[in-house]
């Protein structure tokens, strides 16, 4: 069902059944899929960015700042342009670890929230260790990650995931835990299972909490992944994005250095255009965040 | 409704005991006693209204007979329902909260389907029989609406369908109709009265508005409160159906008088 068909006016009985009362909601009209009143929302931003390099770009040629101290946004573009067979390699080694991590922190943090929201104990006694892993800043830990684990994409992917896992396990516990408790009620009214309460109250119920989580962890993912890699350093023989970085400082060969800094940043607000994308797919129908209501 | 001319015989249909309350209190946990030395008997197919001033337990009353929460004392017995291999009893009944309580997640379909999932009824089956339901409460055509997009009185006839597409034996409602403008509660009331009256399921209503009790019922209990007791059980023989015609009828006034009496004086005390 898309926004349209929402007001769809499918039958109006006036017949006191209230269905006169229905909430309105706001409907607009659409360009290239986008809601006439977003547009600005997209475009200030655009506009702004656009100016800001045209003055950086100005800045750079009147003061004829040397490239090795800020090259400009053109040289930049130029150089994405002529290494990208280096750096898309790297963009692949980084993005790899960011998904990978990622999936992995969903997979676990989901997981651990159901283990404990159905036993108590199991919840108390580990999640101390849980809020432990994540207030222990990764940089310090890294480095005996990397000593421990013998495979570095391995060690690369147990730092991304130890930063990227938090948020989804202790939003999704509040998720799990924040079911109406007459709903609840009305389980235990009709002998739901414990299976039952799980999977047709509980996890629906906790869908909001974990998208929101995801959506942090997704950038928390890409942040790990690259403070990770900047530990390993030219120690690892991975040779992802941060590595391009540390190893374009040494070189002084800043244009490649800021390169790699735009694809970083690039793939953050891709990761979060993606989770935000997601969140409002799967909430469209029923959440308070995903419709808009006309006064 | 179609429903021809009611005597007032007809209208205590069945009769045989479906509930036996005996001597019920209910102290929580932080020892407040919400309700002491209930005695109350619910007979197959009547309507009774529970009514009191908050705060007097006639909720707690409620939940306990639909088994959420035992009662610290005293005993509800169901002598003709089912019961499970530990002797408890499994009745079978519906329950109406006071908000329509429903998953915002699913759509109205979903959420009448729900009970008959839980039961592990076929999916087939239970889109029919959820559908049907729909259309006996006045929402054909709003199946596939999610919750947000109805208005209250909607929501509370998608929860009322939800209660009833079991079929139970006995319908709980927890002052389901406090939240609806009054035309909107004159409506559900009078559709109420017609599903109760079309399915003769047991009808149990809580209330703390006079009017609506002596409307819909055929028995009044009056609670007091703190603690919750019985302070009285008013027979109300009015037959059915009962209409906007029976709001002005003398007998309505009387019987409005009688309540409101019972219940100032179990404020006062």
């Amino acid at each position: 069902m898309t926004d349209t068909q929402l007001n769809a006016p499918t039958i109006v009985p006036h017949d006191g059944t209230d269905a006169e009362a229905r909430p309105v909601f706001a409907e607009e009209r659409r360009v290239l899929g986008v809601a006439v009143s977003s547009w600005p929302g997209i475009i200030a931003p655009i506009v702004i960015g656009i100016l800001a390099l045209a003055l950086w770009e100005a800045v750079v040629r009147l003061k004829e700042i040397p490239p090795y101290i800020l090259p400009g946004p053109i040289l930049i573009a130029q150089t994405l342009y002529s290494d990208w067979g280096t750096l898309s390699v790297s963009l692949l080694i980084t993005l790899r670890i960011t998904f990978a991590a990622l999936i992995a922190a969903v997979t676990v943090g989901v997981a651990l929230a159901v283990i404990f929201t159905q036993s108590r104990w199991l919840e108390k006694s580990l999640f101390p260790y849980a809020v432990v892993l994540q207030v222990t800043p990764i940089v310090s830990i890294a480095p005996l990650i990397i000593i421990w684990v013998n495979d570095i994409n391995l060690s690369l992917l147990i730092c991304a995931w130890i930063v990227a896992f938090f948020p989804i396990l202790s939003n999704t516990i509040l998720g799990l835990n924040s079911a109406d408790h007459n709903l609840i009620n009305l389980f235990q009214l009709y002998r739901a299972s414990r299976w039952q309460q799980l999977w047709h109250l509980r996890l629906p119920a906790a869908l909001p909490y974990f998208l929101g989580g995801l959506k942090i962890s997704g950038g928390l993912a890409l942040i790990g992944a690259v403070v990770a890699e900047f530990v390993a350093g030219t120690g690892g023989s991975a040779s992802g994005l941060a590595y391009r970085i540390l190893e374009s400082g040494y070189q002084l060969r800043i244009p490649r250095m800021f390169a790699a800094l735009v694809l970083i940043s690039g793939s953050g607000i891709a990761i979060f255009l993606a989770t935000s994308a997601i969140a409002h797919y799967a909430l469209r129908h029923w959440h308070e965040s995903a419709v808009k209501r006309e006064n | 409704m179609g429903v021809a001319a009611r005597s007032a015989a007809d209208a205590s249909h069945g009769g045989s005991p479906l509930v036996l309350i005996r001597n019920v209190s209910k102290q929580f946990a932080n020892g407040t006693l919400a309700i002491r030395g209930v005695d109350l008997d619910l007979a197959d197919g009547e309507f009774v209204s529970i009514l009191g001033p908050s705060g007097c337990g006639k909720s707690t009353l409620l939940r306990i007979i639909a088994g959420l929460g035992a009662p610290s004392a005293g005993s509800v017995d169901w002598p003709t329902s089912a019961h499970s291999a530990e002797g408890e009893a499994e009745p079978d009944l519906g329950f109406v909260f006071q908000d329509p309580t429903l998953m915002p997640w699913a759509n109205a379909l979903k959420n009448v389907m729900l009970p008959l999932t839980l039961a592990h009824v076929g999916k087939a089956e239970a889109q029919a029989r959820a559908t049907e339901m729909l259309a006996l409460v006045g929402l054909k055509g709003f199946e596939r609406s999610y919750p947000r997009e109805l208005s209250g009185g909607m929501k509370m006839r998608v929860s009322i369908a939800r209660a009833l597409v079991t079929r139970p034996k006995i319908l709980l409602m927890d002052e389901p109709f406090a939240a609806l403008d009054e035309i909107t509660r004159h409506k559900l009331n009078d559709d109420l009265l017609d599903l109760w009256w079309r399915h003769r399921f047991t009808g149990v209503f809580v209330t703390h508005s006079v009017f609506e009790s002596v409307y819909l019922s055929q028995r009044i209990v009056v609670m007091a409160a703190r603690p919750g007791r019985v302070m009285a059980d008013v027979k109300n023989a009015a037959p059915y159906p009962r209409d906007a015609l029976f709001r002005t009828s003398a007998e309505y006034a009387q019987l409005c008088r009688e309540a409101s009496g019972i219940l100032k004086a179990a404020i006062a005390q």
